[in-house]
């Protein structure tokens, strides 16, 4: 086992440098530089001044190893426009996408697994199709769009949910409030999150149903509650654990999305934020903390798998 | 004169055999009425947004200072937007340029991810480590976060948002393509062809890509739909397709400025998003079931 997850860290640690290669070298062999330093008033002189306080003077590969060496230490580099660390940054942004992040994760797991089990348990019946529908149109409609029109329905026709922002301006912190900016966020989040969580729960019910373990269990007697929840159920939620880390990086790319479409303040939006004022230090820092978190929870699933099922650590 | 015979005989059981197969296979698709009313309502759609444009009096990019934000009417299907533009004849180019880069996207993943994943299964060993790292660099990374570090950098030219939603969906091509290339190298017909002095290159594209082309297209289908979104996201975000070109995406941008005065206008794009990817979705998951004996 140690060696097992000795090898995955060692596979995740290789991997993240890859990303800190991919995106460092994406970013600064690309034609162009940081928009904030090129205006056209300034003299050459200290246009060059700004590019050596930005360290851009400097060989790429230097570039590389300097920003490297600081990310090692936790340091991500200053924002061009805004100059601040990016790592207060982050710091300012995560906590808001986080709370975004878990609570359409929890509704998304919730309700996937309830439709998933219930779609296999019905199968080919009347459930089966509803749910199916249901994943479709969560698969094929755009969750930006869907986050309008159910601002639309809400904010500007009932009137009764706020059209954006994670909490009232000015207003002393409220639990109810929070909770009403966080309702059509984390519930369109969710909704376009839940068709992989249904469809993968749905095969493994359907897998475990047919299996020869399952059968023996009934065969020998035993109550068909007991059946299902600790023989089929167990065992159906081994391939759903498996999916987390896919989910985590759909989660990611959403919450970019639903972040811009209701004005929250979280790291999607500061990602659009530098990608629009093409602030490299910051986009540089927020892609490698997604890769990092994506990483790391992958391992954490593969870790649990491996503990759960104890043929892979051997594989 | 009798092996002439037999010739035609076997010739014409093959003929028949394989009319048969046709019809089988035929029957089977009629068995699929969501996939044919999806294959259906696409062709609809593709013909529409191609052709329609010469038969329409409205121009998708002239303005109209006299008639903006009008509901829809006889002579504006679908209403005028904020600048007075026809929103029917917008649907309609923003549709070209958001299924072609669709499109166009699709074939870039497609390509590359079996090109990388094929050679990684096909070889094996040190090539295959190296190759399939170089994936999961690309799955570790939120596909979102990746093609907004390549916008940031390179632009949004159309063409580079079609290259860059497609390297948001190579990886996950070479990961299958890695597992079909890997499943069928040891197989007999491949050892054959292997024998008879084949090259690598002649073995996987004759004799393995057939065998791997029927998941291909699947994915390919589903691909296509997931590219509409991503590029309808990218275009919404203003980081991809830029105004005056119209597309899906970025009509839906404008219109969230306007949806206390005209929330309608919000809707028509989306739409028109939402049934062309309900209909990739639904043809996808029919083509598997007709073509991947498997699942």
């Amino acid at each position: 086992m140690a060696d097992y997850i000795f090898k995955r860290l060692v596979q995740g640690v290789v991997v993240l440098f890859l990303v800190s290669l991919l995106t460092f070298f994406l970013i600064n062999l690309a034609p162009g530089g940081p928009s904030s330093l090129i205006d056209f008033q300034s003299t050459a002189a200290e246009r060059e001044a700004r590019l050596a306080r930005f360290g851009l003077d400097k060989p790429v590969h230097q570039r590389y190893l300097s920003w490297l060496g600081g990310v090692v230490q936790g340091d991500l580099g200053r924002s061009i426009n805004q100059g601040l660390p990016v790592t207060q940054l982050l710091k300012q942004r995560l906590g808001t996408t986080l709370v975004l992040a878990v609570t359409a994760l929890v509704l998304a797991s919730a309700f996937g697994l309830i439709l998933g089990v219930a779609a296999a348990l019905n199968r080919d019946k009347w459930p089966d199709h509803v749910v199916n529908i249901i994943s479709t149109l969560g698969m094929s409609i755009p969750n930006f769009w869907f986050g309008i029109v159910m601002i639309i329905v809400f904010a500007v026709w009932l009137g009764v949910l706020p059209a954006g922002g994670s909490s009232t301006i000015g207003r002393p912190f409220s639990l109810a409030d929070r909770i009403s900016h966080l309702v059509l966020p984390a519930g369109v989040l969710a909704f376009s999150l839940m068709p992989n969580i249904v469809r993968v729960t749905r095969a493994a019910v359907l897998d475990m149903l047919s299996a020869d373990f399952v059968r023996t269990a009934r065969a020998k007697g035993l109550r068909e509650r007991s059946v299902m929840l600790k023989h089929a159920m167990r065992n159906a939620m081994v391939p759903v654990v498996a999916i987390l880390g896919l989910v985590a990086t759909v989660l990611f790319s959403g919450s970019v999305v639903i972040e811009s479409v209701f004005g929250w303040a979280g790291i999607g939006r500061l990602a659009i934020e530098a990608a629009n004022g093409r602030d490299y230090p910051v986009i540089l820092g927020v892609t490698l903390v997604a890769g990092t978190i994506v990483v790391v929870i992958n391992l954490l699933v593969d870790l649990l798998y491996a503990v759960i099922d104890p043929r892979i650590r051997r594989d | 004169m009798i092996d002439a015979g037999a010739d035609r005989a076997t010739g014409a059981a093959r003929a028949a055999g394989s009319a048969s197969t046709r019809s089988r296979l035929w029957r089977r698709i009629l068995r699929k009425p969501v996939g044919i009313a999806a294959f259906l309502l696409l062709v609809i759609i593709i013909l529409a947004v191609v052709f329609l444009p010469q038969f329409i009096e409205h121009s998708p990019t002239r303005t109209n200072a006299r008639a903006i934000l009008q509901p829809p009417s006889t002579s504006h299907f679908l209403g005028t937007d904020e600048l007075g533009r026809d929103v029917f004849a917008r649907i309609l180019a923003g549709g070209r340029v958001s299924l072609a880069v669709g499109l166009f996207s699709m074939l870039v993943g497609l390509t590359l991810g079996t090109v990388i994943g094929g050679t990684a299964g096909y070889f094996g060993g040190k090539v295959e480590a190296v190759l399939m790292r170089v994936v999961d660099t690309f799955m570790a990374i939120p596909t979102f976060f990746l093609i907004l570090v390549i916008v940031t950098s390179f632009g949004n030219h159309p063409v580079t948002v079609i290259v860059t939603v497609g390297l948001g969906f190579w990886a996950q091509m070479a990961r299958v393509a890695n597992a079909e290339f890997k499943r069928f190298k040891s197989h007999e017909f491949v050892e054959a062809s292997r024998a008879l002095g084949g090259t690598h290159l002649r073995i996987m594209r004759r004799h393995i890509m057939p065998q791997v082309l029927p998941q291909a297209i699947v994915l390919a289908t589903l691909g296509v739909g997931w590219a509409i979104l991503t590029e309808a996201a990218l275009s919404y975000l203003g980081l991809g397709i830029q105004p005056p070109l119209a597309s899906w995406g970025n009509m839906l941008q404008n219109a969230q400025g306007y949806l206390w005065r005209a929330p309608i206008l919000a809707v028509w794009p989306g739409l028109f998003i939402a049934a062309t990817v309900l209909s990739f979705n639904l043809l996808g998951n029919a083509l598997r079931d007709l073509l991947d004996p498997r699942s």
